[in-house]
């Protein structure tokens, strides 16, 4: 073999490059989120339903936050009507946050774990914030 | 014809983990195994290439050069394009690998009308090549954010800047487009110019839609058939940490991707995609340009067993006398 050091060398930057996320998370604690439901709003429900099924909200709830925008500020359309029938006021804030008013411990477990930071908080306000200039 | 194989193979590779997935319930084979198995074809495999690539020796510095050489002291040397040491090798190494230089300077010859010879830049290939692979790089770069926990701060940074625009939720990637549109136009290209389509082969077209497809796949994931990233983050980590899991409800879609980077990996190896590899060890860009400095002796001279002349006349002398033959000694 020639430039054998050389050749070595890369090989192993090559090997720790590929083999990266395995070096890099050695000995971190393993977390799980846990997105908690054990709000008042949804202790009082009597079938613990979201707005859609639990696999479409998991999936889908960035992209139906996004219709609902677009919606009410382009459409002035306020109400969904979920596909069992149900009407809901469609707002991030007074709908979801409603039920959800755990932002820390709910919406906030799954992000943080993977990695998204909406950037809907520069306007609006997460449950129990205080308000910037006292009025909303 | 060829085309339409490598389209069909990769249709093929998407299509099987569909089908294990949606009627064998094979997860944990296509989550688990087929990743390892994968990874560890592409690290030995890729170890293997660069090694066999090493024991070729190289006896002399076969740069090309596209510069003025190092002679006397008040002719300018062209450092990077006829580097002589070290320093300019490194440089000359870097403008390849990050900004594909010699690409950028692959010229189109043209007979004009008049008749005229004309020489010009061919700068689309290199544009769509260098959007390709910085794209992929970003990609790959922010996926890193499926791997690690806490995700380090220069991931978020990346997707800041790749998600600038801010259109849409989930935010619109800019690399996301751009990968596709170079991929596009570098299939394009092949089809579409008659004797570029002439030397591609079946393994050209292959890597070309296996790309695509995996681009497509993770295109069709974020932005319109979702899946649970929660759940993926879940089974990536626990395959980095050698303890995998494979959470239930992720979604098929997640799987052809997975499948198809499956096979990116394993195949690379064997294809010219090793590229990645070999342009570190192209000699004629990572060799310094002194040829005239150094003594440069091949590594596989062996002593050679020479018989000159005065030695074959030493031994003959007295026959080429007799034979009339001129000598040179008497
Ligand atoms: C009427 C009360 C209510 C409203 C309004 C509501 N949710 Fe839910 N949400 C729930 C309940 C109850 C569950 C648990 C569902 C289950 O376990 O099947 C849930 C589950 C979810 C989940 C899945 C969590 C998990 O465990 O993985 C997501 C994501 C979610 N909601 C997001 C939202 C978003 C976004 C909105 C606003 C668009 C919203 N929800 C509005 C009550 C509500
Ligand atoms: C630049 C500030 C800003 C940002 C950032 C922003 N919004 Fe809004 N949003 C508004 C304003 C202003 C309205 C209109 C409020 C009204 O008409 O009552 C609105 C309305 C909405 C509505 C319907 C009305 C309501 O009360 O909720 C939804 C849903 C919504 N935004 C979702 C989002 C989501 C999701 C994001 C993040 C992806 C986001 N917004 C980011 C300013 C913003
Ligand atoms: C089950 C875990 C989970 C829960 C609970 C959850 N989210 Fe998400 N959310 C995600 C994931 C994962 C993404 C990112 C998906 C991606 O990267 O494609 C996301 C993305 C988003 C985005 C789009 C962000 C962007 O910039 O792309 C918004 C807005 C959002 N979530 C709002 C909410 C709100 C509001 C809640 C609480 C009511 C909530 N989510 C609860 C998992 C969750
Ligand atoms: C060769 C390597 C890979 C390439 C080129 C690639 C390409 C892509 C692209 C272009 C996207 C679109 C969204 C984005 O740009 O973030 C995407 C999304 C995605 N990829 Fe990959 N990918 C690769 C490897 C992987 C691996 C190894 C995994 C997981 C184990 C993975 C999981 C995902 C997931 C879950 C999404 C959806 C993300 C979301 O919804 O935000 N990818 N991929």
């Amino acid at each position: 073999m020639y430039d054998r050091g050389k050749i070595i060398a890369g090989l192993v930057v090559f090997a720790g490059l590929t083999t990266l996320p395995f070096w890099y998370n050695i000995g971190k604690a393993r977390v799980r989120p846990d997105p908690r439901l054990d709000t008042p709003a949804i202790r009082q429900m009597k079938e613990k339903h979201c707005i859609e099924s639990k696999r479409f909200m998991i999936e889908y709830h960035m992209q139906m936050l996004n219709g609902w925008r677009n919606a009410v500020v382009r459409d002035y359309k306020t109400t969904y009507v979920s596909t069992s029938g149900q009407y809901f006021t469609m707002s991030l804030e007074d709908t979801c946050f409603h039920c959800h008013s755990n932002e820390k411990q709910f919406c906030n477990q799954c992000h943080s774990y993977a990695d998204v930071k909406p950037y809907c908080w520069e306007c609006h306000v997460k449950p129990g914030e205080e308000i910037a200039h006292g009025q909303r | 014809m060829k085309l339409l194989f490598a389209f069909i193979s990769v249709v093929m590779l998407a299509i099987i983990p569909s089908i294990g997935i949606g009627y064998a319930g094979m997860q944990y084979v296509f989550g688990v195994v087929v990743p390892y198995v994968a990874v560890a074809v592409f690290v030995a495999g890729f170890a293997y290439r660069v090694l066999n690539w090493a024991k070729s020796p190289v006896p002399f510095r076969i740069p090309t050069t596209c510069g003025q050489e190092k002679s006397l002291p008040w002719i300018r040397q062209n450092k990077l394009d006829n580097p002589s040491g070290t320093p300019g090798v490194v440089g000359r190494m870097a403008l390849e690998i990050l900004f594909f230089r010699s690409l950028f300077r692959n010229t189109r010859t043209e007979l004009r009308k008049g008749p005229m010879l004309a020489y010009g830049s061919s700068g689309w290939l290199w544009l769509a090549a260098i959007t390709f692979h910085w794209s992929f790089l970003v990609i790959l770069v922010r996926h890193f954010r499926l791997f690690s926990q806490p995700v380090p701060p220069f991931v978020n940074v990346l997707e800041g800047l790749d998600g600038f625009l801010q259109i849409g939720v989930p935010t619109l990637y800019i690399t996301d487009i751009l990968l596709l549109a170079a991929l596009l136009y570098l299939f394009i290209r092949r089809v579409a110019i008659p004797q570029v389509r002439y030397v591609s082969l079946v393994s050209d077209y292959f890597t070309l839609f296996l790309i695509f497809g995996i681009g497509l796949t993770g295109v069709l994931m974020r932005y319109f058939y979702r899946v649970n990233v929660v759940g993926v983050k879940e089974l990536a980590m626990g395959l980095i940490a050698l303890r995998p899991v494979v959470p239930s409800g992720i979604g098929g879609l997640f799987f052809v991707h997975l499948f198809l980077i499956s096979s990116l990996f394993a195949y690379f190896p064997f294809s010219k995609l090793m590229h990645m590899g070999g342009v570190f060890l192209s000699p004629t860009r990572n060799l310094a340009n002194n040829n005239r400095m150094k003594r440069h002796i091949n590594p596989w001279n062996y002593p050679v067993h020479v018989h000159t002349y005065a030695e074959y006349e030493d031994e003959f002398r007295d026959k080429m006398k007799a034979a009339g033959i001129p000598v040179e000694k008497e």
